[in-house]
């Protein structure tokens, strides 16, 4: 009993920061749906599921990673990579029903590659995956150059841009839908979800209390390198196009979505429904943006002072809090 | 009362000949990689050690080296600036405008960069210090910010060669006895950030805060104070990088210094700066920007693709902290022998 009050305890703040973000999300979307044309309507639904799904499908193993206090630069590149290599066997002649689940195997291969250096030889992650930001977007460009493959199978490529029937529900969000419930199944409602959590509060705790962190950290590099494969296999088919600067900077983006979503930057802390919101409302509001003819230029001012204030808000209202309560105790 | 004051003193120099050594083998291998290059491309074509191709590199290495010289001494206290690269776009643009409608003169162009990137920098020094926000976050969003200034500035416009004035762009493309006056500049500012970090307490400190933050506190270094100084000093230089980039290409526009951020972290680790603060030095983030601009150079010569550079620029960073880790285990390994021994 006392570890589920401590838990609560815990989450207490999460779910405030949780809640803001959801709120703000609904909020947001209700106001552009009223106020932006074309905003609201079916076709733009589409469109947004569309955009947001390669930023939701990295950031879902993005949460997991900086939530065990590591970070994964190399996202973005890896789908460069991933997209380059498919371009390279599509040329070769190889179907692309056999590409597809082998562009996955080489993202879980990069990403292992990864979590050798970083949980097997105890390197710092943010040194690693800037090191392999660069070595596989370098690996792109070896292997396309600045040419692109584009001749991507219609039937393929029509179905990632299409939508159910004569719904408006895009093809695309079904499985992004149960992609993003197994890893909030797997975060909330697992040992190993758990563990997540107390590998990332406490390594030293966490090991003593039996987790073995290090074999936890290099499996969800793994898994973000295999996230980050089927992100190649979207994006290639969305754009129709195999290119090495495919992706290129999105990770800033990821990283901005997670920690936005109220996942705590030094690990231990967070939640996946907020990281979610988070993804919508980033992408909603560029949308929006685009619609209204804002540049999109003041979306990266935006960006960049939202990733800012979603760290500095919590910091300022816990000093805040301490003052108030020094305060309290001096005239009690 | 002298007797005890020295003993600390002595102690603390048998420490640092441990760490120097480890630094100056750092330093020193460097510099054998750097030849070794240099030779092999050489031999592939005489005309890499030419004069004109010589002085090419230290154009395009001078840049770098003033930027990489500013992140060192972020990285030193644990930090990290990845805003550098906007800071610059934004600083050279500022200045380009400023020569070319206002007609200011040279020198005030370049203290205006400089200010400007020392604002920049006091920005970023200002969250990560009193916002208690992580530097990589709190830079990532400033890399974000300053980016969009510029474009909120420059809009689509751009500063073109004819619009500045003659001076100026002689000082960018002007050589010294066969050195650009650009690469003459960054080594003189690299120069008096060392003898700064390895000679005065202000530098000491920055190490201390680095190495360990709590103790460095405990001890009374007025971490705030060394901190702001820390991100003002890579803002600057950052800012002081614009100007020269205005003034070596002649052309501005909205995407100056895109992406610079991640050459410079990566000369900084190439160069032996540990990422996660408390060792390392200019002078070797400084041969580290050298080698990647040697690299960038030789490679057109030894016939590899250009596609191949990024690729090496990965490769050489996993390989510098691979091999950081393997060092310090083992001077560790070593310390903990002495230390033993000394205890029986």
């Amino acid at each position: 009993m006392p570890t589920r009050l401590r838990e609560s305890a815990l989450m207490r703040p999460l779910a405030t920061w949780d809640a803001a973000v959801i709120a703000a999300t609904a909020a947001f979307l209700i106001i552009a749906a009223a106020s932006v044309e074309h905003f609201g309507t079916a076709r733009n639904f589409g469109y947004i599921v569309l955009d947001l799904a390669p930023i939701l499908l990295l950031a879902l193993a993005m949460t997991l990673i900086v939530t065990t206090g590591e970070i994964d630069l190399s996202v973005a590149s890896t789908v460069g990579l991933t997209s380059a290599a498919m371009g390279v066997m599509w040329n070769a002649g190889i179907p692309l029903e056999t590409i597809m689940p082998a562009a996955v195997l080489l993202g879980a291969a990069l990403g292992a590659v990864n979590g050798l250096f970083t949980a097997g030889f105890g390197l710092p992650s943010l040194a690693v995956t800037i090191g392999t930001l660069a070595l596989y977007r370098g690996l792109s460009y070896v292997l396309l150059g600045d040419t692109a493959v584009a001749d991507w199978p219609r039937d393929f490529t029509s179905w990632t841009l299409g939508t159910i029937g004569e719904s408006p529900i895009p093809n695309v969000l079904i499985p992004l839908a149960a992609l993003a419930a197994v890893f909030g199944l797997v975060l909330h409602a697992t040992p190993v979800g758990r563990s997540v959590y107390a590998a990332g509060a406490s390594p030293v705790a966490a090991a003593y209390a039996g987790v073995p962190v290090r074999r936890l950290k290099f499996w969800l590099y793994v898994v973000s390198g295999s996230m980050a494969g089927l992100t190649g296999v979207f994006w290639t088919l969305r754009y129709s196009s195999a290119r090495a600067d495919n992706a290129f900077g999105l990770e800033l983006t990821v990283v901005a979505v997670v920690l936005l979503g109220g996942v705590s930057i030094f690990g231990g802390k967070g939640a996946l429904p907020g990281v979610l919101a988070a993804v919508v409302l980033l992408t909603a509001l560029q949308n929006a943006l685009r619609l209204a003819h804002v540049s999109t230029e003041a979306l990266t001012v935006v960006t960049g002072s939202l990733l800012i204030v979603a760290v500095l808000a919590p910091n300022l209202a816990a000093s805040a809090r301490r003052t108030l309560r020094a305060r309290r105790r001096r005239t009690a | 009362m002298t007797a005890l004051g020295e003993r600390p003193a002595a102690t603390a120099r048998t420490g640092s000949t441990a760490l120097d050594l480890v630094l100056r083998f750092r330093a020193l291998g460097l510099v054998l990689a750097l030849a070794a290059l240099v030779a092999a491309t050489t031999a592939v074509n005489a005309r890499f050690l030419s004069a004109q191709s010589l002085r090419d590199l230290l154009f395009a290495a001078a840049i770098t080296v003033l930027l990489a010289t500013g992140m060192t001494v972020v990285v030193l206290t644990r930090g990290i600036d990845l805003s550098v690269g906007s800071v610059l776009g934004l600083s050279a643009y500022l200045t380009g405008s400023l020569l070319s409608s206002v007609g200011v003169p040279v020198p005030l162009a370049i203290l205006t960069g400089l200010a400007v990137g020392a604002a920049c920098g006091t920005v970023n020094g200002a969250i990560v210090h009193f916002g208690r926000v992580p530097p990589l976050v709190a830079t990532l969003g400033t890399l974000y910010v300053f980016r969009g200034v510029v474009y909120f500035v420059a809009g689509g416009s751009r500063i073109n060669a004819s619009d500045l004035p003659g001076a100026f762009l002689d000082f960018g493309s002007g050589t010294v006895l066969g050195v650009p006056y650009l690469f003459a500049l960054a080594v003189a500012v690299l120069a008096v950030v060392a003898v700064f970090l390895s000679r005065y307490r202000s530098g000491r400190d920055l190490y201390a805060l680095g190495s360990n933050p709590e103790a460095a506190r405990l001890s009374g270094i007025p971490a705030g104070r060394r901190l702001m100084g820390a991100y003002v000093t890579c803002g600057a230089l950052a800012g002081l990088g614009g100007v020269l980039y205005a003034a070596r290409f002649g052309t501005v526009d909205a995407s100056a210094g895109y992406g610079l951020e991640l050459d410079i972290v990566a000369a900084v680790v190439v160069g032996g700066v540990a990422i996660f603060g408390g060792s390392g030095t200019v002078v070797g983030a400084g041969l580290g920007a050298l080698l990647l601009a040697v690299i960038n150079n030789a490679l057109p010569v030894l016939s590899v693709s250009q596609f191949w550079q990024q690729a090496i620029v990965g490769a050489l960073i996993l390989a510098a902290i691979a091999l950081d880790r393997l060092v310090g285990a083992r001077t560790a390994r070593a310390l903990r022998r002495k230390a033993a021994a000394d205890a029986d």
